[in-house]
């Protein structure tokens, strides 16, 4: 679930913000008859281009991802990525604060942003003739940003509310964060991609700047352009406005600390007195679609598929139905990391069921998967889910786009995209009972519970 | 659900600039085709194969307004479980048939309707139209999936009842409408939840699940001659008509009162709003341009600009038109730390005060007008999105042109529309509930 990871800029209209379109794995669009290729080309700035070519309705959508998230950071600037992703809107010299979105409103465009831990994406979805203006555009803030503390400090308080709205009043939320803290022992997946409360508060606009000019280059970025365009239009647009901004030779390769072989199954209580209904969740360390070895990561997308999504998979009949003991369960596999990721199961026990018993349901179903393999027919049911996702897919720019974008981000290529619902296809119930049997063991693992605190309220800091 | 039922509103509603109108592309995408099948039902089409999938989108007349007296979470509980088996397919069997063709199919219900969405490759289309036919004619309600479903909308309920968004939300609704079905909770209560029977949901489907408040709109591959057909084998079976309790008209109430309620979380949430425009109101459309400016526009609204962008007050301030068949309102919310909790009301009684007494500039509203247009075609960028708009077109009863009137009705909105409508939008005070830490959360006198 990327979303969960994925933090936006702004809300829109409604109450409860959520982050980003749901897609928790890499689809793609397989080759169709009627459908224009999706194609690549790099200028010689270094900046990737890729072309989702839509022509149901005349419009555009241009997205730019930056090779860098919150993982990025250095440590004890946590959130910076993020700030920095609010900052991008307050304008640059040539077109100064909001310039830029009274542009794309003025014509009923939307645009917005967001941050996860392996990258930080902009975008705007508008007529496709208003196309190049938006490339002028976010070429120009590419390298051009303008910043002074009458935009950045009350900019930051607008995050210190994001956190409040996203974290801080929601209990779930504070322990995710914990668990994730826990599973990480060395690696900076383990801080919050929003960061932590301390270090927004002291962020500024010397850090934003610094970081905006470490990464913010054309040979750290990836210009997705979907719609009604062609290729070569593309090609012209992108050498016109992001072909005269030079390279930054500084740009390294992505080296994060890894994590150490995991010694030993961790669990994390979070108690708040808010907590009317009681929850558990448990994250594995697994290997991403980047990091996978061939197949593997595949075969956990198959994995979680019939573990965990809908009313027919392994752990809802198991605990929702046949034991009736949890209200819900649930199974994902984040596979969209440049690094070591998570695998996670969810479920919400009924009153009068303990965790220990909720865990040795979750428990039983995995280690039976492990030892006996799924069914041929529960097999073709998750394989056919998966790889119609990569149809309905191509009825949304704007997951297409995020598909694309993300993939690329994160280490993997446009072949690997264009491939995964054949990797889907190919995967044997051999191949899960091996990736539940190597993966979705406990010492890999971090438990977390949420619970209500009955005690009288201890100190609590007041934001 | 409860997404669901407040999000009736705001979708903009414009066709492309002008340019696009010729453009075959658009025409392609826009044109809408009435269906009438054989037997009578109407639906709306708009047939594109690009994508291989078929979208369908329904509505009947009903909704959560239609949950019997005292048993409030009937509708909600009926959408819940009418994909729970059906026929001779119990939970299980049903989900399976669904699964092993992708197909998608969900039941929501808003307060004045009962909706259904419908996803499918386009091969598996009859036996996606024939899984939803078996919903709606044969649900089982077995005992097993109705228990089970109980448990999971008590402990939501148990859930929501310590979250300040949702609270502040309820608290608002029961109070602009109380004593009106438009108050309920739609997912009732911990007290009616274990009331509800099998019986509840049966009289449910009986009552509201008729052809004569059916709302049908399709997307995708599929040409008029197939749609007609399937209409008929599909919804052919259903009664004629629906057997609905008459719904009273009401005015949001209470307005000028703030509703403080005690919760300790560092953020405090505000929920706000008062008396809107009836769809029908020949001033309609100048309350949803002047709403826009106010609240409404994501990044250029008033509120957006002064309370979050100036002073960072906020992260999410917004502002929504509500219309719904026997009310109208406007709505919106925000949330801000609760030591500020007391200067972001006083912000934005003063900025909607503001507008309420000057209007919008000339600017503002030529800005407005000019986003209103052009969002239509960009915000409907999905087949399902599209089926969705459709429909609430038809439940508003805008008629089948509404598409290429729309934009006319944009412009002939006039700054002396605008003020007037300003005046008589915001110039009411607010109904106001606020949740969080009480003594900074309490408000101050304005």
């Amino acid at each position: 679930m990327s979303q969960r990871r994925s933090l936006t800029r702004r809300a829109a209209t409604l109450a409860v913000a959520a982050a980003v379109t749901a897609f928790a794995f890499a689809a793609s669009a397989a080759p169709q008859p009627n459908a224009s290729a999706p194609s690549t080309f790099t200028l010689a700035n270094g900046l990737q281009v890729v072309v989702l070519p839509d022509h149901r309705t005349p419009v555009a959508t241009q997205m730019v991802w930056y090779r860098v998230g919150a993982a990025d950071e250095t440590p004890g600037v946590s959130g910076l990525a993020h700030f920095l992703e609010h900052l991008m809107f307050k304008g640059t010299a040539k077109h100064p604060a909001g310039a830029f979105s009274k542009t794309v409103s003025r014509i009923g465009g939307s645009e917005n942003a967001f941050t996860s831990t392996d990258y930080t994406a902009y975008f705007q979805r508008v007529p496709r003739d208003q196309l190049p203006t938006m490339m002028e555009m976010e070429a120009d803030r590419m390298t051009g940003l303008v910043l002074t503390d009458d935009v950045v400090l009350p900019e930051r308080n607008v995050v210190l509310e994001e956190f409040n709205q996203r974290v801080a009043n929601s209990p779930d939320a504070r322990l995710t964060e914990q668990v994730l803290a826990a599973l990480y022992l060395n690696h900076p997946y383990g801080r919050p991609v929003i960061g932590w409360h301390q270090e927004i508060e002291k962020l500024n606009r010397a850090d934003a700047l610094a970081f905006y000019k470490r990464f913010y280059a054309p040979n750290n970025a990836i210009l997705v352009i979907a719609g009604d365009v062609e290729a070569d239009q593309v090609r012209t647009l992108a050498e016109k406005f992001y072909g005269p901004i030079p390279a930054l030779p500084t740009i390294a390769p992505r080296l994060r600390p890894q994590e150490p072989t995991p010694a030993a199954q961790r669990t994390v209580t979070l108690a708040d007195p808010r907590v009317e209904q009681p929850s558990l969740r448990r994250y594995y360390l697994v290997p991403s679609a980047t990091t996978a070895k061939p197949g593997e990561s595949a075969a956990l997308d198959v994995l979680a598929q019939l573990l965990g999504s809908g009313t027919n998979s392994l752990l809802y009949r198991a605990l929702v139905i046949d034991k009736a003991i949890a209200v819900s369960a649930q199974a994902w596999y984040h596979n969209t990391a440049l690094d070591t990721t998570q695998f996670g199961v969810s479920a919400t026990p009924r009153a009068g069921i303990t965790f220990a018993q909720i865990e040795q349901a979750i428990d039983e179903v995995i280690a039976d998967v492990a030892a006996n393999g799924i069914k041929p027919d529960e097999l073709e049911r998750a394989k056919t889910l998966l790889v119609a996702e990569a149809t309905y897919a191509r009825d949304n720019q704007s997951t297409m786009t995020r598909w694309y974008g993300a993939a690329l981000a994160t280490g993997q290529t446009i072949g690997d995209i264009a491939d995964w619902p054949n990797r889907v296809r190919a995967v044997t119930a051999d191949d899960v009972r091996t990736a539940a049997r190597t993966w979705l063991t406990k010492t890999r693992s971090v438990t977390g519970y949420l619970i209500k605190d009955a005690a009288p309220k201890s100190e609590e800091k007041r934001s | 659900m409860n997404a669901g039922i407040l999000r009736i509103a705001a979708t903009a509603l414009a066709v492309a600039g002008s340019a696009w109108l010729v453009a075959p592309q658009a025409a392609r995408a826009t044109t809408i085709q009435r269906v009438i099948s054989p037997g009578g039902i109407e639906a709306w089409l708009v047939q594109d194969a690009t994508v291989p999938l078929v979208a369908m989108d329904l509505a009947f007349a009903g909704g959560v307004a239609q949950d019997p007296d005292g048993k409030p979470g009937v509708a909600s509980m009926t959408a819940a479980l009418i994909d729970e088996g059906a026929g001779d397919l119990d939970s299980q069997a049903f989900r399976e048939r669904l699964d092993r063709r992708a197909i998608e199919l969900n039941f929501s219900v808003t307060r004045d309707c009962f909706r259904v969405s419908l996803r499918t490759l386009k091969e598996n289309r009859n036996e996606a139209f024939e899984l939803l036919r078996m919903a709606l004619v044969a649900p089982r309600f077995d005992r097993e999936p109705l228990e089970r479903i109980r448990t999971q909308v008590l402990s939501t309920l148990k859930k929501d009842s310590t979250s300040p968004n949702d609270i502040a939300r309820k608290q608002w609704w029961a109070t602009a409408f109380k004593n009106h079905p438009y108050g309920r909770p739609a997912n009732g209560t911990l007290d009616s939840v274990p009331t509800i029977g099998a019986d509840d949901l049966r009289g449910y489907v009986r009552r509201v699940l008729a052809r004569d408040g059916l709302k049908i709109a399709v997307v995708g591959d599929i040409d008029a001659a197939a749609l007609g057909a399937l209409l008929d084998t599909t919804f052919g079976a259903l009664p004629a008509k629906a057997t609905l309790i008459p719904v009273p008209q009401v005015q949001p109430d209470a307005v000028g009162e703030k509703v403080t309620i005690g919760l300790d979380v560092p953020q405090t949430v505000i929920a706000f709003g008062g008396p809107g425009f009836a769809r029908k109101d020949p001033d309609f459309m100048a309350a949803y341009v002047v709403n826009h400016i106010a609240g409404g526009g994501a990044f250029s609204s008033r509120l957006y600009r002064e309370v979050r962008e100036k002073r960072g007050l906020v992260y999410s301030v917004y502002d929504n038109l509500v219309w719904l068949k026997h009310a109208a309102a406007f709505y919106g919310g925000t949330a801000t730390r609760a030591d500020r909790a007391a200067e972001t009301i006083a912000l934005i009684e003063q900025e909607l005060r503001r507008i309420a007494h000057d209007g919008p500039t000339e600017q503002e509203l030529a800005e407005a007008k000019s986003y209103l247009k052009g969002s239509q075609m960009l915000s409907l960028d999905t087949s399902s999105k599209i089926a969705s708009q459709l429909v609430q077109y038809q439940v508003d009863d805008l008629g089948i042109d509404y598409i290429d009137r729309r934009n006319g009705l944009i412009d002939a909105v006039t700054i002396a529309d605008a003020r007037r409508v300003a005046q008589r939008l915001f110039g009411g005070g607010l109904l106001m509930t606020v949740v969080g830490r009480t003594p900074s959360a309490a408000p101050t006198g304005n």
